[in-house]
């Protein structure tokens, strides 16, 4: 059993088990994301040195010190966060549909959020809070809409993932039509804002969403063992002790939290949600999806598609959505031609 | 005869179609209880409503008196064990991570692996016979050893109760009457076993205690040699057979005679 594969840590009484594949998975990890802090804070308009970036970290230095800590520390804060967001919310629904392509994005929420956002900038006078409510508020809603029609049919995963396709179609013909009926300038925003951007984010943007997040993940983490437990399916999971019924309203309440959270200051970042999951399962070789390496790969996933939006045509800033959908867009390719190869 | 778990005028429904009526039973504790009967006569419905997996339109199954529904998640979990007729390991699991699964319910947030649980899924895959496997991948499996990894993760669990839902299916001969073997050893160890099973010759030659069901109500209920004849064979499956001794066993034997 005590293989030479598995750590198993126990002191008093703690006690836990972790495969090395996985320890040395979360190692890597964790200094790449390190890097990508390192670089993304060196990279702006002019490339600060390390040793610039250490001094403005510990408060000293004046004009670059400001913007390193002022503009883009929060950005790559913000990449780095948003991103486990995104790959949490990608795992959660992965799971609770048991199909790689129930993510958030693809079922619909993202646009609904996007609904919401957008019926804030319309109708009421946009202001940030209007945004982030009505981007809850619209993805809570889609939520509930596509959970409600998949339940007749005994709620199988493949039933949620079409119904949310179609919610998806339809969600996104509506915010085109609610941009065209806008006025300019409007619009203007609108349309800039859904390409999901990182662009300009300061930390009067990411304080609140900061602290929404910090609470969803606690709450997420106390509920990692049920979800990976429930990846037995439902009989085993339910005789083993997992409450599947209640468990799955928490977890489909966490899942839109995080994505709409992120969708209220960036607009809906797509793919990142729908890769980081599998990706991560695949790197970290853990049985069924789990929710840390999903959240890391996340991580690295959206600070590095931001890193390139900004490399790209630079000195012009392309909003990571972009990116984010080249990246996703060829991944969903090869799951696709994956999945069509195995059957 | 003792009996902890028992059902009181369960009515269990799918829907509108309803699946039985009224059905009271008893399982005795410390023996092996084996239901039988046609296809779709709400057997495994049955063991379903055991384990709450479903919830009794009318009545209700109480284990110490206690309605199943009252009790916690993992509280009802360290009580029975239950290995549906067709679980779905995640993908990419190792034999020995699959197993050690069955241990949630003694587990909790940072308590996720102690001593006990490890000596719990050692003793569980040497059970099973499964020990040898502990690290390959379950998907590369064969159908029989993935039937006895998912016995293992119930063993696991080490619960008083253990409810299987046709577990001899993907077995072949030998490996069937290995399991059962397995099934009567845990039994003589004092756990209860209840089993839905096809054969009906394994069931009598195994089971202390046979439940015959049709549609959803109990034909007849007690040991094999004091129930089983051609009667309660026609009767439950609507075939005419003789009721030979088991030459083996002596316990009844059904040779169809159509």
């Amino acid at each position: 059993m005590n293989s030479v594969s598995t750590l198993v840590l126990r002191r008093g009484r703690f006690s836990a088990r972790l495969e090395r594949r996985t320890l040395w998975f979360f190692v890597a990890m964790i200094v790449v994301i390190a890097g990508l802090t390192l670089l993304g804070l060196c990279y702006g308009a002019a490339w600060a040195s390390p040793a610039r970036v250490f001094a403005a970290l510990t408060g000293s230095g004046g004009g670059p010190g400001v913007v390193i800590r002022e503009w883009r520390l929060p950005r790559v804060l913000a990449g780095l966060v948003f991103g486990a967001a995104l790959g949490l919310a990608g795992a959660i629904f992965q799971n609770i549909t048991r199909n790689p392509l129930g993510s958030p994005d693809v079922i619909g929420l993202d646009a609904g959020a996007y609904t919401g956002a957008l019926f804030a900038i319309t109708v009421l006078s946009g202001t940030s809070t209007q945004l982030t409510v009505g981007s809850v508020l619209g993805g809570v809603l889609t939520a509930a809409i596509v959970y409600a029609l998949s339940l007749g049919g005994g709620l199988s995963g493949l039933r949620l993932i079409v119904i949310g396709i179609a919610i998806n179609a339809m969600l996104t013909a509506l915010n085109s039509w609610i941009v065209l009926r806008a006025e300019l300038e409007i619009a203007i925003a609108a349309v800039g804002w859904n390409a999901g951007s990182l662009n300009g984010v300061g930390w009067d943007d990411v304080a609140i969403p900061f602290g929404v997040l910090a609470v969803l993940f606690a709450v997420l983490f106390t509920r990692a063992p049920a979800l990976h437990q429930a990846a037995l399916g439902g009989a085993l999971a339910v005789t083993t002790g997992v409450r599947w019924d209640r468990l799955r309203l928490v977890l489909v309440l966490l899942g839109v939290g995080c994505t709409a959270t992120v969708t209220a200051v960036a607009g809906p970042i797509a793919f990142i949600a729908l890769a980081a999951p599998q990706i991560g399962r695949r790197l970290a070789r853990t049985p069924g999806i789990s929710l840390l390496p999903a959240a890391l790969t996340g991580a690295v996933l959206l600070t590095s598609a931001d890193l390139a939006a900004q490399m790209l045509l630079a000195p012009e800033a392309l909003p990571v959505g972009v990116v984010s959908t080249v990246i996703g867009g060829g991944y969903l390719i090869w799951l696709l031609t994956k999945e069509v190869r195995r059957t | 005869m003792s009996a902890r778990l028992t059902a009181r005028d369960l009515t269990l429904r799918y829907g509108d179609r309803v699946v039985s009526t009224r059905l009271t039973l008893d399982v005795p504790d410390r023996a092996f209880t084996a239901v039988v009967g046609p296809n779709a006569c709400g057997k495994s419905t049955l063991l379903r409503a055991f384990v709450r997996l479903l919830r009794p339109a009318e009545g209700e199954v109480l284990l110490d008196g206690k309605d199943v529904g009252s009790f916690p998640g993992k509280g009802l979990a360290r009580e029975l064990g239950f290995l549906p007729q067709d679980p779905v390991a995640p993908e990419d699991a190792r034999v020995r991570q699959l197993i050690a699964r069955g241990r949630f319910p003694h587990q909790s947030l940072f308590a996720s692996w102690s001593e006990e649980d490890e000596r719990a899924v050692i003793e569980a895959m040497t059970a099973a016979g499964v020990a040898g496997l502990a690290d390959r991948p379950v998907q590369e499996l064969s159908g029989g050893q993935r039937q006895r990894v998912w016995v293992a993760l119930v063993l696991a669990q080490k619960t008083p109760y253990l409810l299987l839902d046709e577990p001899t299916s993907f077995l072949d001969i030998a490996h069937q009457y290995q399991l059962l073997g397995l099934l009567a050893r845990l039994r003589d160890e004092g756990r209860t076993v209840i089993a839905v099973l096809h054969d009906i010759n394994q069931a009598c030659r195994y089971a202390d205690h046979l439940v015959a069901l049709r549609d959803g109500r109990i034909v007849a209920e007690g040991a094999p040699a004091d129930i089983v004849d051609a009667e309660l064979i026609k009767e439950v499956f609507d075939l005419p057979s003789v009721v030979v001794p088991d030459p083996v066993t002596g316990t009844p034997m059904v040779v169809p005679s159509c």
